[in-house]
């Protein structure tokens, strides 16, 4: 059997994929990126591996395809590709019907536009600024002193979002705190905190212009406060993968699976290595 | 300037290709540098120098005054690229310019601040600015001057086209008004120059100047036409730089005249036999806006390490004063003729930064476009803003690729360097599967 693999390195986090011959997951891992890129990659691409019961010394790993911000820092991949080109192709995989793609993660949002063939026709990203990304849900969480995946279910749980008028994650929690100083409910807050960074993506998938089907990836995809908002803004429901958090990756890897089908793939892995 | 262009190419030269490939960027370079010479050592020599703009400078008369012209614009790029444009936006910003105010006035006030000693040598006090209304920021700019050295200034207003695609012409009746409209404040101005050089106006001086301009103006617009050749004999973002600086410094010239003829005989000589930029070109692009200075090389590189090749630049319409057009004035009639040239080289300026989508889409399938390439700049929204919207008239218009990367052209705090070049790979990593895909049914997929 032959694997590819996809290693994301991204802001915070880093995520790694092993597809096999039939594109199926079989090994996947996430671990923080820290301060030591190629440190995170190689251990996230180790952890998949593990969790894929895949010894590289009799199975070989084709092609690996490095992506995200920290791709050139993956230096034992074979080929990098930006994690626009993987969010777009592993989200047509995952969902063929996806022609628009929303992409949240630690500091960026994507929107891109998509051929039926994965093929990217257009995107847009936010700017230097980190308004309208994970960065700011951070942000609240911290404010609020909450842990990232109990944000969701708590702002699911207000029916009155309160309007959270600034936009820059560096003031977010002067406003979050002040608002909660006045007494608004913490749930209100959140639902306000998630109302305004849905709005800032809503803004970005316009620009490419928002096609059916669409899809939601990123770590931020996870978050069921965010699917609820963006259903509810978009006036119709989302895809989302459970593999959501690893579809930059999961592109990767079936970019280098491509590679290994094309025939153009290096020796194997363990010959390669240095 | 600096320039991605080599002197050298694979392509085998003859003895003649081996003396002209490469002579219009170090030309240039040489004249440029002498250009700045000229005016650091002006003030020993009582001559006067007048601050204009690219976009209208009105260089023939002031030429026919033997009046300088100095031009903060091109002295604001020099800054950035070599990297003192940094402190200079700094010391404006800590004398009271805010943040939202365009780099190169920031940039300029910073070097008035500390005496003009400029990268390229020392920029004299003006004795007169001269501009036209192609920027609103410019007579701001202007007013600047006005406080600080106490010198008269004159903003010879230009009507625009009124609506997109609504131009009129020599004969109809707005046009002829416009042109008096003009005309008029052409003499105000020979009084005003008259006044500052204690000379009185030559007018075969004039036609001088106006003919130097006309070989310079036929030449450009050539150079243009030139790089539809396949490879692109030259970068229109790097080398077009090249010839922007010329194009404007040394406009109404001998020595423009001459360079343009030279540079136009190297490129025809290029495209005859088939000789390229230095790099293999596999994307012919067009370039919309104003080039990220303050990393002008690893901008320029972030684009031709995938062999993306600018073909076109709008750059070179506006920034040229609208040279492109190829309008030759009438020596017969060099006032009339001035006003006329000056409204419709003017006029086109502005339609080259507000109303290009029309000329973009025309330029696509003769210069073999695969790609158009966007760049907003944050400080300057008269180049900046309606970009989206034309972005989005092109890919109506037609099927070709788009990329729309933001950054600024002299304030290196709003540059991104990671964040450009992840936009530009993704964007050329569509074009490469794009290629595939009509490779695959047989379409058309451009030159390269």
């Amino acid at each position: 059997m032959t694997y590819a693999a996809g290693v994301d390195v991204g802001s915070t986090q880093t995520k790694a994929v092993i597809i096999d011959e039939d594109l199926q997951i079989v090994g996947r891992a996430l671990v923080s990126t820290g301060s030591n890129v190629t440190v995170a990659a190689e251990t996230a691409y180790e952890m998949a591996l593990k969790q894929g019961n895949i010894h590289e010394e009799e199975e070989g790993v084709g092609f690996i395809v490095g992506t995200g911000y920290g791709r050139y820092k993956v230096t034992f991949g074979d080929a990098q590709t930006t994690e626009i080109s993987c969010h777009g192709r592993g989200a047509v995989h995952m969902f063929p019907g996806t022609r628009t793609v929303v992409d949240m993660g630690g500091q960026d949002t994507k929107a891109i536009k998509v051929s039926p063939t994965g093929e990217i026709l257009d995107f847009f990203m936010n700017d230097k600024c980190a308004a309208g990304t994970g960065r700011f849900l951070g942000a609240a969480a911290m404010a609020l002193d909450l842990p990232l995946d109990e944000l969701g279910p708590t702002a699911l749980l207000s029916s009155r979002p309160v309007k959270i008028t600034t936009t820059c994650t560096v003031f977010a929690d002067g406003e979050i705190l002040s608002l909660i100083g006045k007494g608004k409910k913490v749930e209100d807050v959140l639902l306000g905190v998630h109302h305004s960074v849905v709005s800032r993506s809503i803004g970005l998938l316009s620009r490419v212009g928002i096609e059916r089907e669409v899809t939601f990836t990123g770590g931020v995809a996870c978050n069921v406060g965010m699917v609820s908002v963006l259903n509810q803004e978009l006036g119709f429901e989302v895809n989302v993968s459970e593999d959501s958090h690893y579809m930059g990756a999961v592109g990767a890897a079936l970019f280098a699976m491509d590679r290994i089908v094309a025939g153009r793939s290096p020796a194997r892995r363990s010959e390669v290595r240095v | 300037m600096s320039s991605t262009s080599a002197l050298v190419t694979e392509a085998p030269v003859d003895k003649r290709g081996s003396s002209i490939i490469g002579r219009g960027n170090k030309d240039g370079n040489r004249l440029f540098r002498e250009w700045y010479q000229e005016l650091t050592t002006a003030p020993e020599r009582k001559e006067h120098s007048a601050y204009v703009f690219v976009m209208g400078s009105l260089a023939e008369i002031l030429r026919s005054f033997d009046i300088h012209t100095i031009f903060p614009e091109i002295n604001g790029l020099q800054q950035a690229v070599r990297h003192v444009a940094d402190d200079d936006i700094g010391r404006a910003e800590d004398y009271g310019f805010s943040a939202d105010v365009c780099g190169y006035v920031k940039a300029d006030v910073g070097l008035q601040l500390r005496g003009g000693e400029h990268p390229m040598g020392k920029i004299p006090p003006p004795s007169l600015s001269v501009y036209t209304n192609a920027c609103n920021t410019y007579i701001k700019w202007a007013e600047i001057w006005e406080r600080m050295y106490h010198v008269p200034t004159y903003t010879v207003d230009i009507p625009g086209t009124r609506a997109a695609g609504r131009l009129t012409w020599p004969g109809h009746v707005d046009f002829e008004n416009d042109r008096n409209y003009v005309a008029g404040q052409i003499n105000e101005v020979i009084k005003l120059c008259e006044q500052v050089s204690g000379r009185k106006f030559d007018i075969d001086r004039l036609r001088e100047a106006m003919a130097h301009t006309n070989t310079m103006s036929r030449k450009w617009k050539r150079l243009i036409e030139l790089n539809k050749s396949s490879p692109a004999v030259y970068n229109a973002v790097t080398d077009g730089t090249v010839f922007l600086g010329m194009m404007n410094g040394y406009r109404g010239r001998p020595e423009g005249a001459k360079y343009f003829t030279d540079l136009v005989e190297e490129m025809e000589y290029k495209a005859a036999n088939g000789i390229g930029t230095p790099f293999e070109e596999k994307y012919r692009l067009a370039f919309v806006g104003v080039p990220c200075y303050p990393i002008f090389r690893r901008f320029s590189e972030m684009f031709t390490e995938w062999g993306g090749s600018f073909v076109g630049s709008s750059y070179l319409w506006f920034a040229s004063g609208g040279a492109n057009l190829g309008y030759e004035y009438d020596l017969d009639h060099p006032l009339e003729s001035l006003a006329e040239g000056l409204l419709i080289t003017v006029r086109d300026s502005m339609d080259s930064m507000f109303f290009s989508d029309k000329s973009l889409v025309d330029m696509i399938e003769p210069y073999g476009i695969d790609g158009v390439v966007y760049h907003p700049i944050k400080s300057c929204r008269t180049v900046s803003t309606g970009l989206a919207d034309n972005r989005r008239a092109v890919m109506e218009a037609t099927d070709v690729a788009t990329l729309f990367v933001e950054s600024d052209h002299m304030d290196k705090r709003v540059v991104s360097e990671a964040q450009l070049k992840n936009r530009v790979d993704a964007f050329f990593e569509g074009l490469a599967t794009r290629r595939q895909r009509l490779t695959s049914t047989g379409a058309p997929t451009g030159r390269a």
